[in-house]
């Protein structure tokens, strides 16, 4: 059987972190496995600009973010497979076993001493929705669309509806308006855009598209291919309000309606998920309940900025690496991090204090939108640090730097808050 | 004349009102909550810009088309012309990130450049 040190699944803005990272720390014999035929993940076919404004210091294009990184794994002579599929992950004694599918290759069982999750995300699709009507041609998610424009060369559609406010439906809105498409409406189930500001303005704002919040299709028509779609305005219990349809001709449907971290590989190998994030539950060093196996990017929580993908996962590669050279520090207590307030989930789910660094990066979203929040760290009940926050929202990731001197003294628990003004 | 628009600068998204005089100068911004608002306000009713991204078409390259972008931003009126140049372009493989595939794209003065290699 083949044997590398560490493995690394999926070749995106994750792994390419990843991997990198890990060879900085050292571990020579690091593999990326990639299903795609070239590397870069999501971002080949994100052409907007906007990307990178953390790291480099600069606006750039999704191909350009990802060729910074690219570069430099060849730089550094990370090997890589292109067109292979990992198919199963499994723990066995001491190894992760990876199994994975090609066509130059067939089917290869490969051993390592770690591996790390870096599959990201897929889009929430029709069947998860309830639409009712016919299922024709002319149906698609956003970033489907957005493949087909930007990396395959089609228009999949000339006039377009648009459900969801994400922001890849937003992007895809003014990129099918600047191919010569005409984008109808977007509409958006919930009473505010889960888009970010930016997007709403300069992708529909700026080409004169309606956003019909609180608003979802009722009806999809065409046989072969859509031929209409009719949206409903819909009450607080986001039930559809009869009397305000509004009927549109048009040929293409795109759905931008949520993004769930693909984790079909971390159930084969049985890593505990997270019922709020879809993605692997893990500890400050981003390792998994499984010894080995780490997590990071959008297979871990869904992220906005890729900034902050990278960031974890060099994160994860430095982890890795110290798993592949020292092995898992036993005996070590593992402290939960809990939630309160509109705060959703954290990421990581618990910490250890002696094994952590001099601080420690927790993620975490809010589940509404609030003004004059206040987020704070409570170390066993105690307030340990406090921030005011003008204005959050759920679609943008959050973050606080935990210091290890606030978890002195045999500290049993943290929590992370987010409260509004009002709430005190 | 008051035009209203969404303050971009921060996710807070103030809603601005920016009045204008006869001679298309801005009189005043309000609705804003900081300086950076301000700013906004008037050069997006005065002189507003976007950096178009966009694909071309590649000849005798793997795939069928490579990322483009403006070089820097150009005036928002000239968004559809740039994409007119853009849309009846084909340049030839190879491409190199940074390559110029369009010069002064719609008299702008702006170039347009490759944003992904294409071999």
């Amino acid at each position: 059987m083949e044997k590398h040190d560490l493995i690394i699944i999926g070749g995106g803005p994750a792994g390419l972190a990843a991997a990198i990272a890990a060879r900085e720390s050292g571990v020579e014999d690091v593999l990326i496995l990639e299903r795609e035929k070239e590397l870069g993940g999501i971002l080949n076919q994100c052409i907007h600009n906007g990307f990178g404004l953390h790291t480099f210091k600069e606006e750039l294009t999704g191909p350009e973010y990802a060729a910074r990184y690219m570069e430099k794994a060849k730089e550094m002579g990370i090997p890589y497979r292109l067109s292979t599929t990992v198919v199963d992950l499994q723990r066995q004694g001491d190894r992760v076993a990876v199994t994975s599918v090609s066509r130059q290759d067939g089917l290869v069982q490969t051993e390592a001493k770690a591996a790390v999750l870096c599959m990201g995300c897929r889009e929430r699709p029709r069947g998860a929705l309830n639409i009712p009507g016919t299922r024709p041609a002319g149906i698609f998610s956003a970033g489907t669309a957005q493949r087909l424009v930007n990396m395959e060369g089609y228009l999949p559609g000339r006039r377009v509806v648009i459900l969801g406010s994400g922001d890849i439906g937003l992007i895809m809105a003014r990129r099918m308006t600047l191919e010569g498409a005409k984008v109808l409406c977007v509409a958006e189930l919930m009473p505010y855009s889960g888009g970010l500001k930016r997007n709403i303005v300069q992708c529909l704002d700026d080409y004169g598209i309606p956003l019909k919040l609180s608003h979802t299709v009722v009806d999809i028509e065409g046989k072969e291919r859509v031929t209409a779609v009719t949206i409903a305005q819909v009450d607080e219990k986001l039930k559809p309000i009869p009397g305000t349809e509004e009927r549109f001709d048009c040929d293409t449907l795109l759905l931008s309606v949520g993004l769930i971290p693909e984790n079909e590989l971390s159930k084969a190998v049985g890593v505990e998920l997270s019922p709020v994030t879809s993605g692997p539950i893990v500890n400050e060093q981003l390792e998994t309940s499984i010894p080995g196996v780490f997590a990071c990017g959008n297979v871990l929580h869904v992220h906005d900025l890729v900034d902050y993908v990278s960031e974890e996962a060099e994160q994860a590669g430095h982890s890795a690496a110290r798993f592949v050279k020292e092995g898992r520090s036993e005996g070590l207590r593992e402290i939960p991090l809990k939630t309160a307030g509109a705060v959703r989930y954290t990421v990581p789910a618990s910490i250890s204090p002696e094994r952590m660094g001099k601080e420690a990066v927790v993620r975490f979203r809010v589940g509404r939108n609030m003004r004059k929040a206040t987020v704070r760290v409570l170390a066993d009940g105690k307030e340990v640090y406090k921030r005011p926050r003008p204005v959050m929202a759920p679609g943008e990731m959050e973050q606080v730097k935990l210091q290890k001197e606030w978890l002195s003294g045999g500290c049993r628990e943290v929590t992370v808050e987010a409260a509004d003004g009002q709430e005190g | 004349m008051v035009k209203e628009l969404t303050c971009i600068s921060c996710p807070l998204g103030c809603p601005l009102k920016v009045e204008l005089n006869e001679q298309g100068a801005v009189v005043s911004v309000t609705g804003n909550t900081c300086k950076r608002g301000e700013e906004y306000g008037k050069k997006e009713v005065t002189a507003p810009t976007r950096t178009v991204t966009s694909t071309i078409r590649v000849e005798g390259a793997k795939a069928p088309v490579t990322s483009v972008r403006t070089k820097t931003d150009i005036p928002k009126e000239k968004i559809f012309a740039c994409m007119e140049e853009i849309r009846k372009a084909v340049i030839k493989a190879p491409v190199h990130i940074g390559d110029v595939v369009i010069k002064n794209v719609a008299g702008t003065g702006v170039d347009v450049t490759a944003t992904k290699a294409a071999e």
